[in-house]
């Protein structure tokens, strides 16, 4: 692959996931501090500082990017700060990486991290806001998040076939996954018959089965070729961005989703029509297209698992199976470590919960560890090429291929 | 008696004449729907049509897929006291080629929904505040029996 087209990843840290209830800009300098000494570096070689805002955390999380510069001493370094849900902390991967492939900086650095309340996410902001879907989703039909995740389940359930034994083998599997991760908030052993004694949430979904929200930071310090080579001593770097995917949706997006009502209309669609036919498999078809690979080439990916069924979901929207065919995936190991393609091996969303912006970062930090063969406990042996996945709310997609 | 009124303005009739309805709209160029209803753009990328006229949606679709909300979700939800756990589905409008939720009405369990099912809008409170019966669209299986018609009552 061209210069022109990848960066180098030359560093990654991240502060452990929990309920810790200290201030976010706390872990986001903890995470950055950890990917400048891995990296060989100094705050002061930074030319970019690329934020992922929280919005939970008043007006510092608004303009993240400065946060946390401000946090680790201004230098004059510039800086962008970038809101996209969910998605925020690819979104701010990709500004780095535009700054970086324009040749407008050399070094950059991504940071992201989040302090989050207790129970389920509610609208942020107060009073009534009566033309924010967000507010009145809540109001109009108590649709929490898990209540969305819950419709794709019982879908899956009734055109496939799939089993609440079958999601419930999805968390056995991560939280098998997480237990020698350092950074993961989770480290237990769980039973499928633990799972499915868990209280029952959104049904099928049971308490076991859906990502709690959490505090964690994650940073990256992403240069260009060049820069790698000669900070390396004329090496080639080892781990390397290929691609980053920040898609929108194309019309009709017929999946409802968060915090919406209801889908895109297809009327005036001259194509075959199918409610669910949906936005997430054209965010990673996109960054496959941009690195030059396919999912036949994948030797790990980190989904999004906000629920244990949606993870069922991503094997099929990444392409590493058809419809229908994911339960089989797992019954047979695939996505197991010691499978053929390990699918969540930091654990995923399952032992780590969502801090928001610094989720995206955190699949990236832990592909670059799997990538040099140093994910202790749970590494992919052999892993050269890998994925990460994840969909923001109002229509964020979210990939990074990364290869070694 | 308390005051029936709906919980948000303009998303859908109340049944006075006839049978109630969801309020959507339609593009006068390219026919696209949109519920709630749009009134500055059109969702079509292909469309810039700012022409729209006020539809009511059908009546009647099939479940796409339906959970239940086992806890009592936060603020802005009005919750009764006790909590009663409702279902929600995601209903299929065949002639709008769109799909919208809503709760299903009171009564409903997990165990009556199947993907398929035909349901039907009514409409129904959604909580009582201040002697006010706040109103809301939901979806009643039609295998349930005569439908609720509060529009006709009070």
């Amino acid at each position: 692959m061209p210069d022109d087209k990848r960066i180098a990843v030359l560093g990654a840290g991240m502060h452990p996931w929990g309920k810790w209830g200290r201030p976010f800009v706390e872990y986001g300098l903890a995470a950055a501090r950890d990917a400048l000494a891995d990296a060989g570096l100094s705050w002061r070689d930074i030319q970019f500082v690329s934020g992922a805002d929280t919005i939970r955390n008043g007006y510092p999380g608004f303009v993240a990017g400065a946060t946390f510069a401000q946090a680790l001493g201004w230098t004059g370094a510039r800086v962008s700060s970038c809101y996209a849900a969910c998605a925020s902390g690819a979104a701010a991967i990709g500004n780095a990486r535009a700054q970086i492939l324009a040749g407008l900086c050399d070094v950059a650095l991504v940071v992201g991290a989040d302090t989050t309340p207790k129970g389920f996410f509610a609208p942020v902001g107060g009073g009534d806001r009566k033309n924010d879907p967000d507010w009145l989703r809540f109001h109009l039909m108590g649709a929490t998040n898990p209540t969305y995740f819950a419709l794709y389940a019982r879908r899956r359930m009734d055109r496939f076939g799939a089993t609440e034994e079958d999601f419930a083998q999805v968390k056995v599997k991560n939280a098998r996954h997480g237990l020698a991760n350092p950074y993961a908030r989770y480290r237990g052993e769980v039973t499928v018959d633990e799972v499915l004694s868990s209280p029952m949430v959104a049904d099928p979904l049971r308490l076991l089965e859906i990502c709690a929200t959490s505090d964690g930071g994650a940073a990256l310090v992403l240069t260009s070729m060049d820069f790698a080579r000669r900070h390396g001593g004329g090496a080639e770097p080892a781990v390397t961005i290929n691609a980053v995917s920040t898609v929108t949706p194309s019309f009709p997006n017929t999946v409802i989703e968060m915090p919406n009502f209801s889908t895109d209309s297809a009327v005036a669609f001259s194509g075959e029509w199918e409610a669910g036919g949906g936005f997430r498999p054209s965010i990673t078809s996109a960054a496959y297209a941009e690195a030059g690979i396919g999912p036949e080439d994948l030797d790990l990916a980190e989904v999004y698992d906000l629920s244990a069924a949606l993870e069922l979901d991503w094997y099929e929207d990444i392409g590493l199976c058809g419809e229908g065919e994911a339960e089989k995936l797992l019954r047979d190991g695939v996505t197991s470590l010691g499978g053929r393609v390990p699918v969540n091996p930091s654990g995923g969303l399952s032992c780590f919960g969502e801090a928001i912006p610094a989720q995206a970062i955190a699949q990236v930090c832990e592909c670059v560890w799997q990538l040099r063969g140093t994910a202790q406990g749970h590494q992919v042996e052999g892993a050269r090429v890998a994925v990460t996945a994840n969909q923001g709310l109002f229509g964020h997609g979210s990939s990074v291929v990364l290869s070694r | 008696m308390p005051t029936r009124e709906p919980a948000v303005e303009g998303w859908f009739t109340l049944g006075e004449s006839g049978a109630p309805a969801l309020l959507g709209s339609r593009c006068a160029a390219c026919g696209t729907y949109a519920f709630p209803a749009e009134a500055q753009f059109c969702r079509n990328p292909d469309c810039v049509s700012q022409e729209f006229e006020t539809v009511e949606l059908s009546r009647r679709g099939r479940i796409w897929s339906y959970t239940d909300a086992r806890y009592q979700p936060p603020p802005p939800y009005v919750a009764a006291d006790p909590y009663v756990p409702f279902c929600l589905a995601a209903v299929e409008l065949a002639a709008e080629k769109l799909v919208v939720m809503g709760q299903v009405t009171a009564g409903v369990t997990v165990d009556d929904l199947r993907v398929g099912d035909e349901v039907e809008l009514v409409v129904d409170t959604l909580y009582t505040e201040d002697d006010h019966d706040y109103l809301v669209w939901k979806w009643q299986p039609v295998s349930a029996g005569p439908a609720v018609s509060p529009g006709k009552e009070g």
